[in-house]
């Protein structure tokens, strides 16, 4: 009897202490989605809180939150979770690690939620944008940003050095790399700086692809299987930028800082989102055109950005429906005043000029439209962070004086050559 | 005597209790260093294996797959052609840092060794940069390097044109051996500013009466009784050196080209960027097996150079 008694108490105890985590079980059907973002721009994550705050009133008991980590160590600081049993649900891909992603199996497919939700019109995402994200004829992650390069011009420099503008030498049909550096090397000359490749810093050498595309150069064959570095095109485009550098003193050399942005500069390539650094107290006659043609002919480069579900979190499915979600028609146009979208239906004067209130119609149509429609994304590849790494070091001996360019090329290539064919 | 009396067995008597003196003591012993037991076991040891266990393993990250392949990443530590020039830059490195920052600390600290006005205004200078954040210390020092930064400029105004500091393969070298030098040199000079004042007077003042000058002074009376200190702050330096990480990736990112890439930073590259974290724990289990050997060396080398030992 005393033993039933004991039992008794026992499972009443037992069921007592139970009973919290019954309501922790409860609690533990609301499920927290992380997205990992390299932007800590407050304007961004208005936004971004704004569009989840939609999907999480359909959703009740699912929360969204973003994680920004800084744009330098975002790759290392994401693998590292990764590594750490710690993944994100969603995260934001650099172009140049797209391959990586997509082929290595850590994305969870979209296509067919993307297709599943109604309104969507996944249609009508450009193919040529959508590339480098799919693989199988499945995309594995949406390009939210496709974003062309262009060049901003400071006008009040070039006329100080007695130089022709950009817009002149458009007007005059005479826009080529060769004025384009004239131009840079007047400015150079005076003791500003002529023109900057911005984050290119003599490390992020893939940047660089908005000046060799003009002479239709490229790191690596279309199928990335070999090394076409010390290729003439390419050999001829370093000339050119090295000559640019240490004879005509139209790029800032290694180790000299410079800030387009504060007016020191007589031009940057970088992309349009950056005319928001455009300064608002004592702005100079600023102006945006497009890359220059080169002995190629004419050309255009896009830096590209993806969202994609981690397939190892846990929640993967409700990831992609929420990716679907921040992607869709309504949506992207509240995103596409910071991101350039990949829907052919927001790529028009009308709706860009809406996004973009900075930009003139005729640099919309020139730089904008016309750059997302023809250009080519920044070089990637599968392992590319080992890849830049060496070309980096490779090309460190390109940033001298006396560097013989040909050769140098061709010390990089027999380096990547056997990763490229793995 | 009576405790062991007490614990000798006897027939006859009840059996002595199993909480003896000696136990008691020991439990004590093991009571207190258990705090520290159970760091060294969580943060040490136990990484320790786990890292000789990735390092039997290719580890892709992105695809989570985890595959046992024996000894296979080192063979590649072998194979592996830029590693000869990594561990000869480390080498060059640690050697420049140790020679460059003991040799600093010493005159240091032989200078502030001094009963002067105002001497320690001058002890709390150097010390200074220990205290401060090293990241914030090297992106400092990264824009005074800079071709048209601070050092520079200063060079122009005496009509030097300096070089462009971070970009040639041996300023670059030079410059984060003296970056991490300015940085610690005052930790190693308060520690020779220690064992300087422990030196008792009276040996110096025989050796004056005895004529001899005050370098023959210095190289007989103050190295060997300050050799203690020595043997520590090489040690410490030694080890400090092959784990320097933060002023590379500030300042060169390993170049040009592999001029400043030491052991650390090639097994960041491998793990952390190129997300080979299976060979990057190889490269570790090389590190530590590197600061094992060269602090082990050291300790048997103490008789030779530390006075006491003798």
């Amino acid at each position: 009897m005393k033993n039933n008694k004991t039992l008794k108490s026992t499972l009443a105890a037992l069921t007592l202490a139970a009973l919290p985590l019954a309501g922790s079980a409860h609690a533990d059907d609301a499920v927290n989605l992380r997205m990992t973002i390299w932007s800590a721009n407050p304007a961004h994550l208005k936004l971004f809180n704004d569009i989840s705050a939609g999907f999480e009133q359909q959703h009740p008991g699912v929360t969204v939150t973003y994680e920004s980590l800084p744009y330098d160590t975002y790759m290392t600081a994401l693998t590292t979770q990764i590594a750490g049993g710690n993944a994100p649900d969603m995260a934001w891909i650099f172009e140049t690690a797209a391959y990586d992603f997509v082929n290595s199996g850590a994305l969870y497919p979209l296509t067919d939620t993307l297709k599943a939700t109604k309104g969507y019109n996944a249609d009508e995402l450009s193919a040529t944008a959508a590339g480098r994200w799919t693989k199988d004829g499945t995309l594995y992650a949406y390009p939210f940003s496709t974003s062309p390069f262009g060049i901003f011009v400071n006008n009040d420099l070039i006329k100080a050095a007695g130089a022709k503008t950009p817009a002149e030498l458009i007007a005059a049909g005479q826009w080529t790399w060769e004025n384009a550096f004239a131009t840079a090397s007047a400015v150079g000359k005076t003791g500003k700086g002529g023109l900057i490749v911005r984050d290119f810093n003599y490390q992020a050498w893939q940047n660089l692809a908005a000046i060799w595309n003009g002479w239709g150069a490229a790191p690596w064959s279309a199928d990335g299987k070999s090394c076409t570095m010390a290729e003439k095109p390419m050999v001829d485009a370093l000339t050119t930028v090295h000559d640019a550098i240490f004879k005509q003193q139209a790029m800032p050399g290694p180790g000299e800082t410079v800030d387009f942005f504060a007016g020191n500069a007589a031009m940057t390539i970088t992309q349009i989102s950056r005319a928001s650094l455009l300064p608002k107290e004592k702005p100079f006659d600023w102006d945006l055109v497009p890359l220059p043609k080169g002995p190629a002919g004419e050309y255009a480069l896009i830096g590209q950005a993806g969202v994609g579900v981690l397939a190892a979190g846990k929640h993967a499915d409700l990831a992609a429906r929420f990716v679907a979600y921040m992607t869709n028609p309504e949506n992207s146009v509240k995103l596409s005043q910071f991101f350039p979208s990949a829907r052919k239906s927001l790529l028009n004067a009308e709706v860009l000029k809406k996004t973009n209130p900075l930009l003139s119609q005729q640099q919309i149509d020139s730089v904008v439209i016309s750059g997302i429609a023809t250009g080519t994304v920044i070089p990637g590849h599968t392992g590319f962070a080992q890849l830049q790494q060496m070309v980096r070091s490779g090309l460190d001996a390109l940033w001298q004086p006396e560097a013989d360019v040909a050769g140098t090329l061709q010390k990089i290539c027999g380096q990547i050559g056997p990763l490229l064919k793995r | 005597m009576a405790v062991a009396e007490d614990n000798a067995p006897s027939e006859g008597r009840a059996p002595s209790p199993f909480w003896t003196i000696a136990r008691r003591d020991s439990l004590a012993g093991f009571l207190f260093i258990a705090p520290q037991l159970v760091g060294i076991v969580t943060f040490v040891l136990i990484p320790l294996g786990l890292v000789f266990w990735y390092s039997l393993h290719e580890w892709n990250v992105l695809a989570g797959t985890f595959t046992y392949t024996g000894t296979q990443n080192y063979r590649m530590l072998v194979e592996d052609g830029s590693l000869v020039e990594v561990l000869g830059t480390t080498a060059v490195f640690s050697a420049g840092l140790v020679i460059f920052n003991m040799s600093l600390a010493l005159l240091l600290a032989v200078l502030l060794n001094q009963k002067l006005a105002g001497i320690t205004v001058f002890r709390t200078l150097f010390f200074s940069p220990v205290v401060v954040s090293l990241v914030a210390w090297t992106i400092v020092w990264g824009f005074l390097l800079q071709k048209n930064g601070g050092i520079n400029g200063v060079l122009q105004v005496f009509g030097i044109e300096g070089p462009n500091w971070l970009r040639g393969e041996v300023t670059a070298m030079i410059s984060v051996i003296a970056v991490q030098v300015f940085k610690n040199v005052g930790l190693n000079m308060v520690l020779f500013l220690a064992a300087l004042q422990g030196v008792p007077n009276e040996l110096y003042e025989a050796a004056r009466i005895d004529g001899a000058p005050r370098f023959k002074q210095f190289r007989r009376i103050t190295l060997p009784l300050i050799s203690p200190t020595i043997l520590l702050t090489s040690i410490i330096t030694i080890v400090g050196s092959l784990q320097v990480f933060a002023q590379i990736a500030v300042l060169t990112q390993g170049g040009p080209g592999l001029s400043t890439t030491v052991l650390v930073y090639y097994l960041y590259q491998q793990a952390f960027q190129f997300h080979f974290f299976g060979y990057g724990s190889t490269l570790s289990i090389l590190l530590f097996v590197i600061v094992a050997v060269l602090t082990f060396a050291q300790w048997q080398m103490r008789k030779r150079i530390v006075f006491h030992e003798n």
